[in-house]
């Protein structure tokens, strides 16, 4: 066996999986960034230059659109950190119930997306919604949840933190029990109490499984389309759309390659968000 | 993007195992690699490009006349949308045509409506998966769906002739025609509770300022004047659309203008007047209290039970009517969406969607048997037998029964007296899909009328260029 073979025939098994990458990843990126470029009716395509892109910019609601992604992405990753964490921290603790407990707080991330979405609207229908029912049988005047448009993007946020923060939960789960004994050992010793472990224990030695929870919500809250899409189809008006929804109706209406500069700028603005995002929580971790 | 994504996914598997044929030399190992990157590249562009092309081969076998020889049994596939309505006539239609060609099965399968809809239909016909027959909106919709490469021509076809020819510019592209009409036409205007009339001794106001004067006396009654169903956003159009007679009658000209950018919805006062009404019908509170969370199901139960009024809607809402409030029918009647003058009073008419052939049909001979009979006295029997008429028939020489709901009945003198226009989404191709948007920002108070027609004006702008029309 020559020496260029014994050096190079391992990247043999990685072939097949690049292949399905190359073709169903990097293939049809480089060619999005291509059609981005063009008039594009999938059967044929004219070069139109970066004209797409400016009308892009110019769309109506897309200053709604990109503040709305903003707010929900920050608005779900807060929420599912805070609950995730508080959540974590109780399922760890010495309670009976907590294997039941810790399936039924990830249970309604294995329902699907769109079910949540369309019983949730249900829920919060104004006058005949299970929600403001209840709130009226203790003398509150709901709101109507997704049709004022001041709160209708937050009832969005709600229902995907609702959704979303099992998933937060078992990530911390994992990270609160992989911190070894010795830690609340010491405590003891120094005589620390419940506050002190949470706050120089846990939280900081938790830290990677936070990071992890806090980008996956966060690019996941950016990216967000499903939910929104079942719930307010960002209605009332423009009120609740978001880069994604922009995009889809662009999609829809045959704006194909309109949807793809989209899209672009989708990933750029993702990563130019997330990315730095990333290297700085990555500095911030503490190794066990 | 998804697609290529469909198409791509296929291939891999098969072009795995060429990496060990050709690796016997190993310094050419990774030119190889490089090699068969580049290859499975190629194949996949070349393979998506030439995805559509494969069913040309297939269409000579039907040629002859059907009833020669001992003809093979064929199956076609029908696409419709899925409401209960398109699944009765579905039956009844091909039912009938069964019977008449034993030699023709025809399956039927559904696609969900409106812009979901749009979106299957247009993935189907990128991907070569398109049905033989399918229904499809008429009008500005249809030429979205760039007709010359994924439509039957039909232009010769001796059953156009039984089409009316008023029909015929909806289904037209570049002088060629490429459909038949599915189902009967429709009006666009306002549905009232009768009873709620003869209670509060109202008559059908010919004017603006009379439905005003109305809606007034309504809300004074306690009872709800305009039903809002803001939550299926698309219902909203409705004011804004219907009022095209009114525009018609002052601008003549308006849809020319419009197609090529010399008159816009905020500048030319006579559009304009749609958004406004609407806007009036919402700042003068006549709407449910819930309208933004209500569907135009709930809408149609508020108006058969005269909970509300009016109800500003498209006739197509008929068999709905019909089916969940038969005992109620007599109660509901229409007029069309009144103008500020009483003598230019008519009807926003909408043509039936189209039936059309796929150019990727394997059986385009079965296909056309298909659509011809959809053209006859017999189809349209088929038809009225599962789903009555919306209005009159697309189709020379068939009358409406006299058993039509009274709905009809009302629409029925626009017709004879020639006050009726085909809405502006059959004589433009250009229609901005964020419509329903803005109608429901205007009718809920969000944006006034002049910024959402001008909004409007922005949407239909880019539309117009991405269909790359002249003047844009």
């Amino acid at each position: 066996m020559s020496k260029v073979l014994k050096q190079t025939y391992s990247y043999l098994f990685l072939v097949p999986a690049a292949i399905i990458y190359l073709i169903i990843f990097i293939v049809p990126t480089i060619m999005s960034f291509f059609f981005s470029l063009t008039r594009w009716t999938l059967s044929d395509w004219e070069f139109i230059g970066l004209q797409n892109y400016q009308t892009f910019f110019e769309e109506t609601a897309l200053r709604i659109g990109f503040k709305n992604t903003l707010i929900f992405a920050l608005v779900t990753c807060v929420m599912k950190v805070v609950f995730g964490l508080l959540l974590g921290v109780f399922l760890t603790s010495k309670i009976r119930t907590k294997n039941y407990l810790r399936s039924a707080v990830f249970f309604p991330t294995l329902v699907s997306t769109i079910a949540v979405g369309i019983a949730f609207s249900q829920m919060m229908h104004p006058s005949q919604g299970l929600i403001n029912k209840a709130l009226g049988f203790i003398g509150i005047a709901g709101p109507d949840w997704l049709g004022d448009t001041s709160i209708a993007l937050l009832s969005v946020a709600f229902v995907d933190v609702w959704k979303g923060v099992g998933f937060a939960t078992v990530l911390f789960i994992a990270g609160i029990l992989s911190i070894p004994d010795e830690y609340y050992e010491a405590l003891q010793i120094d005589g620390g109490n419940s506050w002190n472990k949470f706050w120089s224990i846990i939280i900081p030695l938790s830290r990677p499984a936070m990071n992890s929870v806090i980008i996956l919500s966060f690019i996941g809250g950016l990216r967000q389309f499903d939910l929104i899409w079942a719930m307010t189809k960002g209605g009332p008006g423009f009120a609740t759309d978001v880069i994604a929804s922009i995009i889809y109706k662009q999609y829809v209406s045959g704006y194909f390659g309109l949807s793809t500069a989209g899209n672009v700028i989708l990933f750029l603005f993702v990563t130019l968000l997330a990315f730095p995002l990333q290297m700085y929580l990555n500095r911030k971790e503490v190794s066990l | 993007m998804d697609e290529f994504i469909l198409i791509t996914t296929e291939i891999p598997g098969s072009d795995e195992g060429t990496i060990t044929m050709n690796s016997q030399g190993e310094t050419n190992l990774k030119k190889n690699f490089l090699m068969l990157t580049v290859c499975t590249v190629l194949a996949v562009s070349i393979l998506s490009g030439c995805g559509k092309s494969n069913n040309d081969s297939s269409n000579s076998a039907t040629n002859g006349n059907a009833t020669e020889k001992p003809v093979e049994k064929v199956t076609i596939s029908l696409l419709t949308d899925n409401t209960q309505d398109f699944a009765n006539v579905a039956k009844a239609v091909i039912d009938a045509f069964q019977v008449k060609y034993p030699h023709i099965t025809v399956e039927h399968e559904t696609r969900p409506p409106g812009a979901e809809g749009d979106n299957f239909v247009k993935t189907r016909l990128s991907t070569g998966d398109m049905n033989d027959v399918f229904f499809y909106n008429s009008g500005s919709l249809m030429h979205a769906l760039n007709p010359e490469e994924n439509f039957l021509d039909l232009t010769n076809e001796p059953f156009m002739d039984n089409v009316i020819d008023s029909y015929k510019p909806t289904v037209e592209l570049n002088g060629k025609l490429y459909g038949v009409p599915a189902g009967s036409t429709m009006g666009g205007g306002w549905f009232y509770n009768k009873k709620v009339y003869e209670e509060l001794g109202l008559s059908v106001p010919q004017t603006w300022a009379e439905l005003i004067a109305n809606n007034d006396k309504i809300k004074e009654a306690g009872i709800i004047p305009v039903i809002g169903t803001y939550k299926d956003s698309w219902t909203t159009q409705l004011i804004v659309l219907a009022d095209y007679y009114n525009v018609h009658a002052l601008n003549p000209t308006f849809a020319e203008d419009y197609t090529a950018n010399k008159a816009k919805y905020a500048t030319t006062p006579a559009a304009l007047r749609g958004f406004e009404k609407l806007q009036e019908i919402g700042e003068k509170g006549y709407q449910n209290e819930d309208f933004l969370a209500t569907t135009y199901d709930t809408g149609l139960k508020m108006l058969a039970e005269g909970q509300g009024a009016h109800y500003p809607m498209l006739t197509f809402a008929i068999p709905v009517l019909e089916q969940n409030f038969a005992d109620l029918m007599d109660n509901i009647g229409f007029f069309a969406q009144p103008g500020d003058s009483p003598d230019q009073n008519g009807l926003t008419v909408w043509m039936p969607s189209g039936a059309y052939i796929s150019k990727q049909s394997d059986h385009i001979e079965e296909a056309k048997l298909f659509l011809e009979f959809l053209t006859t006295a017999e189809g349209v029997a088929a038809w009225s037998s599962a789903s009555k008429p919306v209005g009159p028939w697309a189709v020379k020489g068939v009358e409406v029964e006299d058993d039509v709901a009274q709905v009809v009945k009302d629409m029925l003198p626009y017709f004879e007296e020639n006050r009726t226009v085909a809405a502006l989404e059959f004589v433009s191709p250009i229609k901005g899909p964020n419509l329903p948007q803005f109608t429901v920002e205007v009718g809920a108070g969000i944006n006034d009328a002049l910024n959402a027609a001008k909004g409007y004006d922005k949407d239909v702008e880019k539309q117009a260029q991405q269909l790359g029309l002249e003047g844009w």
